[in-house]
């Protein structure tokens, strides 16, 4: 069973609905005892980091998610999901993530040249520097879903995919059992539903 | 790089995909439902899904058929159409829309521009406006295009993306179902004034007319239209094959497209 982590923060509903398109069995849950018998983990999230990060503290589900993901439950962070898993953001001051990806998150304007649009709102084709099995059952070339105005960086050892926005942006991480994908699989038609099967079928993921 | 986006509306009275021609003398299409699947399959970017009736008429959105396309397809849905309060938010976001836009609501509280942007983020909230020549000026028009409000439309444009619009939808009456291509002059007003995307609505006629479209306007980002592709006059697939080979960036893989 998938948990789809629930601590207030974001719509749930397309996730929730692509996960049953996929025949993945998931529940939507803030239940610390449901997230601990959960196969896997998803932790989604829109809307400001630092809003989300006290969400999670103050009902304890990031020491929680911390745990899980070093007991080597696959755990899967979707856009502000994703940006939570590295050690800081600079979204509106400095603001600490759970630290399970080495990084930080930080303005896309201070990358890209001065005249394209932020936040990036749009498909975008995927670029793969290494293989991932999160990624088995697409192409490279393929385009995702992406709305976002800060992206990760510092963590170039562990990005498993990426996107060219004036510059080339971090799209998806790894490290080990943890991913994160900066763009919406459950917002990206076919492609996005294959990620999610990744992510969801029984195997190994690392 | 960014795609840019084709964008099929469905416009839907009685949970039914109607389109009108000068937003007059409507005819039924099709099933939302279906339509939206069919669009999804095909390589469609987003889908855009009017509740035409609710600003005119009060009528509440078919929360149900939004509920059945938001679990059908899995690209961006913006939902509008009687989005007069964040209550009207809260309800279609909670039915599986990604985006709401609001038309006829804001003209009647600007500050529901502001308000939802605050709770949702600007990425969320869709300034939807219908503008017409008048007087050689761009004005905004109320009602699904039927009362003028006087409103300047490239200024409204203007205050709604610094109260938190994060995208435009412009569409055009004077060019819309007259399928004579779309209004360049106006999109490129609004262009030239705001820096969210803006997508161009009202008036594509052929394949022809959406490379005109971002050949000319390089800064916008979509191109939405309804009775052109609800009746097969233009087929998604051929349309963004033939963008593609034109140069123009388009998404043309990772979805089963019927032929």
């Amino acid at each position: 069973m998938v948990a789809i982590i629930d601590y207030g923060v974001g719509n749930l509903f397309s996730l929730k609905s692509s996960l049953a398109a996929i025949g993945a069995e998931a529940v939507v849950t803030g239940d610390p005892a449901v997230i601990k018998a959960a196969n896997k983990l998803i932790l989604p999230g829109v809307g400001a980091f630092a809003d989300a990060a006290a969400l999670l503290r103050q009902d304890g589900l990031d020491q929680l998610i911390i745990e899980e993901a070093n007991r080597g439950k696959p755990l899967l962070g979707i856009c502000l999901g994703m940006q939570l898993l590295f050690d800081v953001s600079f979204e509106y001051g400095e603001h600490r993530g759970l630290g399970l990806i080495p990084g930080r998150v930080v303005p896309i304007e201070d990358a890209i040249p001065a005249g394209l649009k932020v936040p990036q709102i749009g498909w975008n084709a995927l670029c793969f520097p290494k293989p991932s099995p999160l990624f088995r059952y697409m192409n490279e070339g393929d385009c995702v879903y992406f709305v976002h105005s800060y992206y990760a960086a510092g963590c170039e050892e562990y990005v498993i995919a990426g996107t060219e926005y004036g510059a080339y942006l971090t799209a998806a991480v790894q490290r080990d059992n943890v991913f994160g994908t900066q763009f919406h699989p459950e917002k990206s038609g076919t492609v996005g539903l294959n990620i999610l099967r990744a992510f969801c079928e029984e195997g190994a993921l690392c | 790089m960014i795609t840019k986006r084709i964008i099929p509306c469905l416009d839907v009275k009685d949970g039914r995909v109607v389109k009108g021609v000068n937003f007059l003398g409507l005819h039924d299409v099709s099933s939302p439902v279906r339509l939206a699947k069919f669009y999804s399959d095909c390589g469609a970017d987003e889908l855009v899904f009017y509740d035409i009736t609710a600003s005119a008429e009060g009528r509440a959105l078919f929360t149900d058929i939004l509920t059945e396309v938001a679990s059908t397809i899995f690209i961006p849905l913006t939902v509008g159409g009687g989005i007069n309060t964040v209550d009207d938010f809260d309800r279609v976001l909670k039915c599986g829309a990604d985006k709401v836009s609001v038309n006829s609501g804001a003209i009647r509280d600007p500050s529901l521009i502001s308000q939802a942007a605050k709770r949702y983020g600007d990425q969320c909230v869709v300034l939807s406006v219908d503008a017409k020549r008048v007087n050689g000026q761009f004005r905004v028009f109320a009602k699904g295009g039927r009362e003028d409000t006087g409103l300047d439309a490239i200024e409204w444009i203007k205050s709604g993306v610094q109260n938190g619009a994060g995208e435009i939808v412009l569409n055009s009456i004077d060019t819309d179902g007259v399928k004579n291509g779309f209004d360049l002059e106006m999109l490129d007003a609004v262009c030239q004034v705001v820096d969210v995307p803006v997508i161009a609505s009202g008036g594509a006629g052929c394949v022809d007319h959406f490379k005109t479209l971002f050949h000319a306007l390089p800064k916008v980002d979509a191109g939405l239209a309804a009775s052109i592709f609800h009746f097969g006059e233009v087929a998604i697939p051929d349309l963004k094959r033939e963008l593609a080979a034109d140069g123009i960036n388009m998404r043309l893989t990772g979805f089963s497209a019927p032929t």
